[in-house]
């Protein structure tokens, strides 16, 4: 027994050594580890890139040249000239602006409904708080696929079928849910002192959310906001499905539409993808911090 | 006045989800071709299943599709949110050049990939180039490839999204825990598959359902790179289900598809909203 115990002592007093060597090993090591890290972070980040990068040398690439020389071959062209066809003969404005259309309201009647709905479950004592809950996620998790042949008969009988709105309003309904659970979470953690003073100061509940929850919780509004933007604008299945007029297209189908007419015009093809791509590159790298906050407050706390 | 607030937001996703869904499990019962007013058949589309060989493929594709795009997508966003967790000199960039397809749309990222797997695109020349020009093909247009290159796109799309899941899991754990066994003598693969891959266990059951209910939905990727095709040998359910109701007019039959679709994401969801909601008791 006591055996056992001295061999264990020694062992860890040995291990005890070797950290102490590894200690002052670590200088060198450091610098090792650094190089290594900085060769595979590179490498992978590299591998992301090249795609990227390909697309954008392809779309400056002259039609001719292109045709002439092959789709993987090294650029001997640079000029605007397949962003202008893309702009002239896609319809790529009508549709970046049918996408705005779309989107803006979207974003705007999601977060002014989310932001209310989570304050009221959030700061009052509302019967079934859980299972409404539970309900608002569940809609935001249901496969859509499910849901497309009834809510297209419905936006029919409304009127709404091959019109924007139709997809402004599936898009809130789809979308409500999530912004509402993380919301919820968000306003949950403001302290209530703040509420009773407004409360014995005799302030309503609308003027408590407007001048104190609402100021309080911009942050987090604003990061939902961003990445909704960039899911609502992204989305093709709800327009393909509400949508069949060409000049009601958003960018999405639209790109694809003219991938479909420009069969292998492959730098017309990658200037359209550059212009599609841009909206949702700009909000990311605006709303950048805030934009990656937002992505895991839901979904990992 | 309060309940009013809620009631609205509330009411909005009970109309505009669950109603349709609930409409939609009525119509996968039905025969109907929209013109006219559904026909009550039972569970006729659901026998109609067994014997539609289509629907034998886009339901494997879609086992393939949960299999490979599932898999790789958790492994590799594990392993570089592991890589990228630190915070280094750099490390910003690298997970904002990971990060940025996210940001573009299915549509986009379709459309890139498709260009590479063309004949004469660069998938085929990076073959050439390394020597392995034998296996230089039609990728999108080879019935035996062309699912794996849609995943291999729909995986350049993905990692960061998980990459970004797993760094916030990361950020949570006590780094005390880490350091206690490293003082203990613990290595660098001790101390992940010990100590880090454990205190995960909660993201990871989000992560994975996360990756699951979407791939069960993923439709512009597939739709941009292949429409489901050439024939048929890239549907998946969630194509399938869309060119059986827009495009033949079998509304029941493609409700129906969409049903199954549920069903597959059933369990997943649950696992997602009991996690969610015990959060909310803990609290």
């Amino acid at each position: 027994m006591t055996g056992t115990l001295l061999t264990a002592r020694a062992k860890v007093e040995s291990k005890n050594e070797d950290a102490g060597l590894m200690r002052r090993r670590r200088g060198v090591s450091k610098k090792l580890k650094t190089a290594a890290f900085h060769t595979a972070a590179s490498s992978l980040a590299l591998l992301w890139a090249v795609p990227v990068a390909v697309v954008l040398m392809t779309a400056f690439r002259s039609v001719d040249e292109l045709a002439q020389n092959g789709l993987a071959s090294v650029p001997e062209s640079f000029t605007l000239e397949s962003f202008a066809e893309a702009w002239e003969k896609g319809g790529l404005l009508q549709g970046l602006l049918n996408s705005f259309a779309v989107t803006i309201p979207t974003v705007a009647i999601s977060m002014a409904l989310a932001s209310l709905a989570a304050f009221g479950l959030s700061r009052y004592r509302i019967k079934y708080w859980k299972l409404i809950l539970l309900v608002m996620l569940a809609g935001n998790l249901m496969p859509v696929q499910l849901t497309l042949v009834p809510v297209s008969r419905i936006m029919q009988t409304l009127g709404l079928y091959d019109q924007l709105a139709a997809l402004v309003v599936v898009q809130v309904a789809f979308g409500i849910g999530f912004y509402t659970f993380v919301l919820y979470g968000f306003m949950r953690s403001i302290p209530f002192e703040i509420q009773d003073a407004a409360a014995i100061d005799g302030a309503s509940p609308l003027r408590l959310f407007w001048q104190i929850i609402l100021p309080l919780s911009r942050p987090s509004i604003a990061a939902l906001s961003a990445l909704s933007f960039t899911w609502v604008f992204n989305d093709l299945l709800w327009s393909l499905s509400l949508l069949i007029s060409r000049s009601n297209l958003p960018i999405t189908a639209s790109i694809l539409t003219l991938r479909g007419e420009f069969f292998t015009s492959w730098s017309v093809i990658s200037a359209a993808t550059v212009i599609a791509a841009i909206p949702c590159v700009v909000v990311f790298f605006i709303f950048q911090k805030s934009f990656i906050g937002g992505l895991t407050m839901g979904a990992v706390k | 006045m309060v309940v009013v607030l809620v009631f609205l937001p509330l009411l909005v996703e009970l109309l505009g989800v669950l109603l349709p869904a609930i409409l939609g499990v009525g119509i996968s019962l039905s025969r109907w071709n929209g013109l006219g007013s559904p026909e009550f058949v039972g569970f006729a589309n659901y026998a109609l299943m067994v014997e539609d060989p289509v629907f034998s493929v886009a339901l494997g594709n879609t086992a393939i599709w949960l299999l490979l795009f599932g898999t790789f997508s958790y492994v590799l966003g594990l392993a570089v949110a592991l890589l990228l967790q630190a915070d280094r000199r750099g490390v910003g960039v690298y997970r904002t050049i990971i990060f940025l397809p996210v940001v573009f749309s299915s549509v986009v990222t379709a459309l890139i990939w498709t260009s590479f797997f063309q004949p004469d695109g660069l998938v085929n020349w990076l073959l050439e180039a390394l020597g392995l020009g034998e296996y230089a093909r039609a990728w999108l247009g080879d019935p035996d490839t062309v699912l794996y290159a849609v995943v291999v796109a729909a995986l350049w799309r993905q990692v960061g999204y998980v990459m970004v899941l797993f760094l916030a899991g990361l950020k949570s754990i006590d780094p005390h825990l880490i350091e206690a066994a490293r003082v203990d003598g613990a290595n660098a693969w001790q101390r992940l598959r010990f100590v880090v891959l454990p205190q995960l266990r909660n993201v990871n059951m989000v992560v994975i359902s996360v990756i699951i209910i979407d791939a069960l939905r993923s439709f512009d990727i597939v739709w941009g790179m292949t429409r489901g095709g050439p024939f048929n040998s890239s549907e998946l359910l969630s194509t399938y289900m869309f060119v059986a109701a827009f495009g033949q007019r079998a509304l029941g039959y493609g409700s129906a598809i969409g049903v199954v679709i549920l069903v597959l994401a059933l369990g997943f969801i649950i696992t997602y909203l009991s996690r969610a909601l015990r959060e909310e008791k803990e609290s």
